[in-house]
């Protein structure tokens, strides 16, 4: 099958039954995507599916054939990183890190239908993305700081 | 919680028309499985609850990507159509205010941008959260097989829990939603334990439909979640409200009554006496919030 991951176009072969986390992590080697949970709970291998964040645990590679996924690797430009990535780092909203490039891809996919959000509905909006560690205020606040800039 | 596995192997079809989908389902046993958002159906194959050796993916299939609206042939959800899309769609937004709440609060966005209302209702948990708005509203879940097509009413979908009224080789196609009358109001609102990313421990939807000449209620419907072995209407409940001008005595008379015909078990999210708290408490919500924007109470 054929499938496009951040820009770059891959054909692979896959058994029906290996999820789009599996193949980006183990046949594309994209490991920043990781798995928690693997039951669509915890957020931590969101991906963007043409520019909308879903849980890549529970989707069969197979199903995106011919579509654009984007993942955490991709979000970076000529080697400056995405303003979401910077204002995690400038707002120290990671600590393990586990959880981080899920948050920060569906904060993208929210930021993008939504530039100019509420803190609420921000917290809303990651309310499918897990974090043991921050205790979501530094993250809400990096979310809100990468808005205005 | 359900260990998670890998999952074993299966053969993958994804048609591109109605006929052909149909056809294969015609042809295979009963062990195939229909695949639309998969938010439900992958992780029951990761968790071995189900085994299929075939899996039909139909989101290429026309007919079940269908959205409209129009006055007179209402709504029209095909089963394919993520949940996300009617949380934008402008005739939900207008006109089914009580499904844009219920689906809302379904899984997270992750979630919402796979799943399907069909999904939600095809998997029939007795806590799916777009039932009882779906029952309240008198909708219908459009099935067809290679023999032709039927509409089953949503009062009679829901047969146990997981179980459906949809038949061997049947697919869904869509849920039809007739447009609410004039001077209808209702909401849905349920009870978690936490705010996001939950399941209802109760959820209740009601929905009134007054006589505007003499402010009693032409119609009252109220459906619960989460209190069943499936999502049911509080039909005792409904006649008593029928006919009647609202007061708030009136109001805690039904809810009393809901909570009577509730029947509900105790499991890890809540008590039986609980969930029958509960029905009354949600129920006495559901009537003032729709009463108020009715204009009947403050």
């Amino acid at each position: 099958m054929k499938i496009k991951v951040n820009g770059q176009d891959y054909e692979i072969t896959v058994e029906p039954g290996r999820t789009l986390l599996d193949i980006l992590r183990y046949e594309l080697r994209l490991t920043g995507t990781k798995e928690g949970c693997g039951t669509g709970s915890c957020g931590s291998c969101t991906v963007l599916l043409d520019g909308e964040a879903v849980n890549s645990c529970l989707v069969f590679a197979i199903e995106v054939e011919g579509k654009e996924i984007t993942t955490i690797e991709g979000l970076s430009q000529q080697g400056k990183l995405h303003p979401l990535q910077q204002a995690f780092i400038d707002e120290g909203a990671v600590q393990c890190g586990f959880c981080t490039p899920g948050v920060i891809l569906t904060a993208k996919a929210f930021l993008d239908s939504n530039p100019h959000p509420t803190e609420l509905e921000i917290r809303q909006a990651i309310a499918g993305n897990l974090c043991r560690c921050t205790g979501y205020d530094k993250i809400v606040r990096a979310i809100m700081s990468a808005t205005n800039s | 919680m359900t260990s998670i596995r890998s999952i074993d192997r299966f053969e993958y079809r994804a048609p591109g028309s109605l006929d052909e989908t149909l056809d294969i389902l015609k042809t295979s046993g009963t062990d195939a499985k229909v695949l639309a958002g998969g938010t439900d159906l992958i992780l029951q194959m990761k968790q071995g609850l189900i085994r299929p050796s075939l899996v039909v993916d139909v989101k290429k299939v026309p007919e079940l990507n269908r959205l409209e609206w129009d006055e007179v042939g209402g709504l029209h959800v095909g089963a394919v159509v993520p949940l996300n899309k009617l949380a934008t769609f402008p005739a939900i937004l207008e006109r089914y205010n009580i499904l844009a709440q219920a689906c809302s609060v379904i899984g997270s966005a992750q979630v919402r941008n796979r799943g399907t209302m069909a999904g939600n209702i095809c998997n029939a948990a007795p806590s799916a959260d777009s039932a009882p708005a779906l029952l309240c509203l008198g909708a219908g879940a459009v099935v067809a097989s290679s023999n032709g097509a039927r509409s089953i009413d949503l009062n009679d979908f829901f047969v146990a829990p997981g179980e459906t009224a949809i038949g061997d080789g049947e697919l869904m196609v869509e849920i039809e939603v007739p447009t609410p009358p004039p001077h209808s109001a209702g909401c849905y609102i349920r009870h978690t334990t936490r705010e996001e990313m939950d399941i209802a421990v109760v959820g209740v939807a009601s929905f009134l439909t007054l006589s505007p000449q003499d402010k009693t209620l032409k119609e009252a419907r109220i459906a619960l979640g989460a209190v069943a072995p499936t999502p049911v209407r509080a039909h005792g409940a409904e006649a008593f409200l029928t006919g009647k001008s609202v007061t708030p005595d009136i109001i805690e008379e039904v809810a009393e009554k809901a909570a009577a015909e509730a029947n509900p078990i105790s499991d890890l999210r809540g008590s039986a006496e609980y969930r029958r708290e509960l029905v009354r408490v949600l129920v006495r919500r559901t009537l003032r919030e729709s009463c108020s924007e009715l204009g009947l109470i403050e």
